[in-house]
């Protein structure tokens, strides 16, 4: 059986795109786009909202509001919003079935990057931001220069969950008939060619492992060096801590209330 | 095409749709029900030794988050259907989504067990030690019971993230409750047929509160003392 995946992966004719068929390229970029439309979106709304609810302690209701949005089931809401969105609309493009997707992968990914936003900045040490105000920063300023700063860890923490999320979420789209890497999955069952199938939940998987190990760079590369105690050979005299891993610090915030 | 009944494919149709399928329906809802539980308890199980171990050796502990941060990365549905080929199951194997789930678990809960053994306070340990308990002893009388909350917190999280898990499952044919949203989405080629996908996603989030108030209630058994001091 994984001889039979290996060769289905090393035909490069499944990796090309003809007339009839979108290949493993072809899906790899509806799978990205779909994705990214979708990230994009929520981190237009989680960030600033998440933000303000941090660094103003205001309707800090609305977090629990989306957190519980994670309790439905995914594909149960994907389903009732392609059934009811898709009518709509006619013709061979699949506008009906993207809008739904997009909405259903837009709620996934708020709950994470706004509570893990709220979070950071509420996480700030008292210490640090009353030294700001008293330094004379205004109230924004102590927010984007300060406690932005600070919470960055955990911001890109629930981005990161975010991510994955979504890409899982995306895979199950191509149940409701759109495109992207899980086309191959349902198409093996449905053809019953288990290579197929086993090669799209390969690809699904690589691109959930590569996708995070990106992200995990470009966070190391964007939080600030004082924050996460990872310092020059040259300046680590004395202390040796790596940086804590920003998985453990979501886990324990999801905790937090239920542990108290 | 027109649905006879035009009622009939309304929202609120769910309660008769679910009495006209209720063996079928309650079949899914006990697939669902011991798909949720089993791969937790599984978990939990496998959890706890590795768990101890990350915090007794120090150098088990990086290695063993990044593992299970991993496996925790993989999409359900791909893990789903990686699973078989890896342990040389069928294809389409009933075992394949109770091992997928139980691996999610014990991703979960390895490090949730290791945070909660850690969160014990070397004084408690000293104590423990010093009015004669062993080692196997004190794990399992004095260190485990102060881990309780900690760890019915990530069993909260690890039932509630399964009870939407297993729903993907469904999408693959296998039985449980996301077979309704399968049989909402084909009877809705022409016109919507809602009550299948309403009753699916009532039953779900039911089944939710109901796993995780059954978890509270176990934390609230296992922690007397917590009641016994007013915080």
């Amino acid at each position: 059986m994984i001889g039979d995946v290996f060769s289905w992966l090393s035909d490069p004719t499944h990796w090309q795109s003809t007339n009839f068929d979108t290949g493993i390229w072809g899906q790899l970029g509806a799978h990205l786009r779909y994705s990214a439309i979708a990230l994009v979106i929520a981190l237009v709304i989680a960030l600033p909202l998440g933000l303000w609810i941090g660094h103003t302690n205001k309707a800090t209701w609305i977090v629990s509001a989306a957190n519980a949005i994670r309790a439905l089931p995914s594909v149960g809401l994907l389903v009732l919003l392609v059934v009811i969105i898709a009518p709509h609309f006619y013709g061979r493009t699949d506008t009906g079935y993207v809008i739904p997707t997009e909405i259903v992968l837009v709620l996934l990914a708020i709950p994470s990057i706004l509570s893990n936003t709220v979070a950071g900045v509420q996480n700030v040490d008292r210490a640090v931001r009353d030294a700001a105000y008293g330094m004379g920063m205004t109230g924004p300023q102590v927010l984007f220069r300060v406690e932005t700063p600070n919470a960055l860890p955990l911001i890109f923490s629930g981005f990161r969950s975010a991510t994955l999320q979504v890409i899982a979420t995306a895979t199950i789209a191509s149940y409701v008939t759109l495109g992207g890497l899980g086309r191959f999955i349902y198409d093996g069952l449905a053809q019953q060619d288990y290579p197929q199938m086993i090669s799209g939940g390969l690809l699904v998987a690589a691109l959930a492992l590569i996708l995070d190990l990106l992200l995990a760079l470009l966070q190391r590369y964007t939080v600030s060096r004082g924050i996460t105690g990872r310092t020059r050979r040259s300046d680590r005299a004395g202390h040796s801590d790596e940086a804590p891993d920003p998985r453990s610090a979501v886990l324990t915030e999801d905790l937090a209330p239920e542990a108290a | 095409m027109i649905p006879l009944d035009a009622a009939s494919s309304s929202p609120w149709h769910f309660w008769g749709y679910f009495l006209d399928h209720r063996s079928q329906d309650l079949g899914y809802l006990w697939d669902h029900t011991w798909l949720s539980v089993v791969p937790v308890v599984v978990g939990l199980l496998l959890a706890l030794p590795l768990g101890w171990l990350s915090r007794r050796y120090n150098w088990v502990y990086p290695p063993m988050m990044s593992i299970t941060g991993l496996l925790y990365t993989i999409p359900s549905i791909a893990l789903f259907v990686l699973i078989p080929p890896l342990l040389g199951l069928d294809p389409l194997s009933p075992l394949q989504v109770p091992i997928a789930l139980s691996v999610y678990s014990v991703a979960l809960l390895v490090r949730v067990v290791a945070d909660g053994l850690g969160a014990v306070s070397p004084e408690t340990l000293q104590a423990a030690t010093a009015i004669g308990f062993k080692p196997l002893g004190r794990f399992f009388r004095v260190e485990l019971p102060i881990a309780v909350p900690v760890i019915t917190a990530g069993l909260r999280v690890a039932i509630v993230a399964n009870v939407s898990i297993v729903t993907v499952a469904g999408t693959i044919g296998f039985d449980n409750l996301g077979r309704l949203f399968d049989e909402g989405f084909k009877l809705s080629t022409d016109t919507p047929y809602y009550p299948p996908i309403i009753l699916g996603i009532i039953l779900c989030v039911l089944l939710a509160l109901v796993l995780d108030g059954l978890v509270l209630l176990v934390n609230r058994l296992l922690t007397p003392w917590r009641r016994a001091v007013p915080t």
